[in-house]
């Protein structure tokens, strides 16, 4: 009988609170480098070396100003939101588009079709990179933002339709039956009714893609040679030279960078945590 | 106004037909009902007079027009869903609107029907709350409202009360009927349950294996079963069949007992089955005279009546109507005499009727 409390008792807190320890470790883990990188954009150079660890004087803005007022942040940051941006709209749209065809409408080769998807999330896009140039430099988009969407888009639509096909799958058909009834056609029982349904997979599908988009360095670097329609993280490389390496400056591009992802994040967190518990709770 | 016939209806999903040729006339104002067994095909009939699936061969008529190739809205036909599909980001008001709206009606209008539908089905309270704020009854009636406001001719019902609770199904069935008199059209009812079926109908078809086994009132269903399907079907507790056979005017089944009957079938078969229901039998230890030999199983005691179970020879048991002060020991031997008015004669070869 002892025995059981006393096995109890370490099954509540012994079990419980490894389990914190560990996540609370983790959670040091994967918010230092953040932390540290915030910290740095309020530190002078010398300051980042001596004590790289310490708190900063939160006042110290020189870096952040130097980084809006002096580099061509605000120029990368416009191309990032634009990139970005539609390559985000175009996945969504044709994304959901699709996903609807091969959840809902029944005929030959729709299970091909996805197929065909999937194998998208199994290739190695960077090893394409050379008949990928290639075939950029004929349709004359080097040097042009809509070489970074159209891989973006072409990256980024696997993974959607394969969450949407999931999502619209497991909502049930007498919605659609119901407003045939009524009377809406198509692309109304689209706009309408599936639309508002499948918006947690969209923010999934949505975030999932936004963060290594937007960070994505790799392929602005193999396609933008232009100054004016380069990205933030490869706008952010040319702090390096040109300031002799002035770490500070660099962290503050990197936090103010990184912020507008993070504002989203916590924006849509809820809707995101809501749509990957959607199938669970019902 | 909606009459319907159905003309030789057929539907295949890819190589599996499964409905067989349904031929049906409905008249204006009738509450008609499709039971049967799950997988009968009823609701797919439904599904086809809805024109959600397209209809493979045969005809459908609604007040003499050909409805085959009418897109579903166009029909003037309105449905309420098993899960009463209610748009779930839509409140109760926004949900009965949309129909409404896209029927192309002045705003006026859709908010002169929805006041209607919301009095009809007591809804006032609700029209501001989202489906998963409503319990399920109030679902259901919003689904219905949501019907009603399109104004159909024809009103679809797929299994409305199989989500309900016991004791709310009543209620609703009374409402259903209640509504199908006041709206003054043509209702069509999908059940499996005989019970809503008998209750609720003007008129009932009876579906198995997608074929109508019989179309005809409760009364007659009840009283006069086409089949032994029909016969196995309705009525509650089940009917109990005997093979017996004729020998003169007396009927025999082998190894139970005999009785004399002055009407017997007049088909020359001389071994068919017979057919009694539980309040067509009577039960007595004393075992003289003329009857079939029994043992009793269990009695169950519901109140206002008693249901003896016997076995009869071979087969499950059969339940007998009794008065509720009752009492049977289990494994006591018995006499069971029928009531010559009330037997059920089949053919043992094609399961029809056989006329006496």
């Amino acid at each position: 009988m002892r025995k059981s409390v006393e096995s109890n008792t370490f099954r509540t807190f012994g079990w419980d609170g490894l389990i914190q320890i560990l996540l609370i470790g983790n959670s040091i883990v994967m918010l230092a480098p953040i932390v540290i990188m915030v910290f740095s954009a309020f530190k002078t150079n010398a300051q980042i070396f001596q004590s790289p660890f310490s708190i900063p004087d939160f006042t110290n803005v020189k870096s952040i100003l130097r980084v809006w007022n002096e580099t061509d942040f605000l120029l990368y940051m416009g191309n990032s939101l634009i990139v970005t941006g539609a390559s985000i709209a175009l996945i969504l749209i044709l994304g959901t588009m699709a996903a609807y065809a091969i959840a809902r409408y029944e005929f030959r080769g729709s299970g091909l079709i996805l197929l065909f998807f999937l194998a998208g999330l199994t290739l190695p896009l960077k090893l394409a990179i050379i008949p990928l140039f290639i075939q950029m430099r004929d349709f004359g988009l080097i040097d042009s933002r809509l070489s970074l969407i159209f891989i973006y888009v072409a990256t980024g639509l696997p993974t959607t339709v394969f969450i949407m096909t999931g999502f619209i799958r497991s909502l049930p058909n007498e919605l659609e039956d119901a407003a045939r009834m009524d009377g809406a056609n198509e692309a109304r029982i689209m706009w309408s009714i599936m639309l508002p349904l499948v918006r947690p997979a969209m923010v999934i599908a949505a975030i999932q893609n936004v963060v290594p988009i937007w960070n994505d360095f790799f392929f602005p670097l193999i396609f933008i040679q232009n100054n004016n329609l380069k990205t933030l993280p490869q706008g952010l490389t040319t702090f390096m030279g040109e300031f002799g390496t002035d770490w500070g400056v660099l962290f503050s591009g990197l936090t103010l960078s990184a912020l507008p992802i993070i504002i989203l994040y916590i924006a849509l967190s809820r809707q995101f945590i809501n749509g990957m518990t959607a199938g669970a709770i019902k | 106004m909606a009459r319907l016939s159905l003309r030789g209806i057929k539907k295949r999903f890819k190589a599996v037909e499964v409905l067989h040729g349904i031929d049906l006339d409905v008249n204006d104002r009738e509450l008609i009902v499709f039971v049967g067994p799950s997988g009968c095909g009823k609701s797919t009939l439904l599904r086809l007079i809805a024109g959600l699936d397209q209809i493979t061969d045969g005809e459908f008529l609604l007040n003499d027009k050909r409805m085959n190739e009418v897109a579903p809205s166009r029909r003037g036909i309105a449905m309420v869903f098993q899960s009463y599909a209610l748009y779930p980001h839509m409140n109760v008001y926004e949900n009965m609107a949309f129909g409404a709206r896209l029927m192309g009606l002045s705003k006026p209008e859709v908010e002169a029907r929805i006041a209607e539908a919301t009095r009809m089905l007591r809804l006032e309270a609700l029209l501001e709350r989202k489906p998963r704020e409503l319990s399920g009854g109030q679902r259901q009636r919003v689904a219905i409202g949501r019907a009603l406001v399109r104004k159909p001719q024809l009103l679809l019902l797929d299994e409305p009360l199989s989500n309900l609770d016991a004791a709310l199904r009543s209620e609703v069935r009374l409402e259903i009927a209640r509504l199908h008199r006041e709206i003054g059209g043509t209702t069509i009812y999908v059940t499996h349950d005989q019970v809503e079926a008998m209750t609720l109908a003007d008129r009932i078809v009876v579906m198995n294996g997608g074929r109508i086994e019989q179309f005809g009132s409760p009364r007659e269903l009840y009283e006069t079963p086409a089949n032994t399907f029909v016969a196995n079907f309705i009525g509650s507790p089940r009917m109990a069949m005997l093979g017996v056979e004729r020998e003169g005017d007396r009927l025999i089944a082998p190894g139970i007992g005999a009785i004399s009957l002055t009407r017997l079938p007049s088909a020359a078969d001389r071994e068919f089955l017979m057919g009694v229901r539980p309040d067509g039998m009577s039960i007595s230890s004393d075992m003289q005279g003329e009857g079939f030999a029994a043992q009793v199983v269990y009695t169950e005691y519901l109140g206002d009546s008693a249901y003896v179970y016997v076995k009869m020879g071979e087969g499950a048991p059969v339940s007998i109507r009794c008065t509720p002060d009752t009492q049977y020991a289990p494994d006591m031997p018995v006499k069971i005499r029928v009531l010559p008015d009330k037997l059920h004669f089949f053919s043992s070869k094609t399961s029809q009727r056989l006329a006496v």
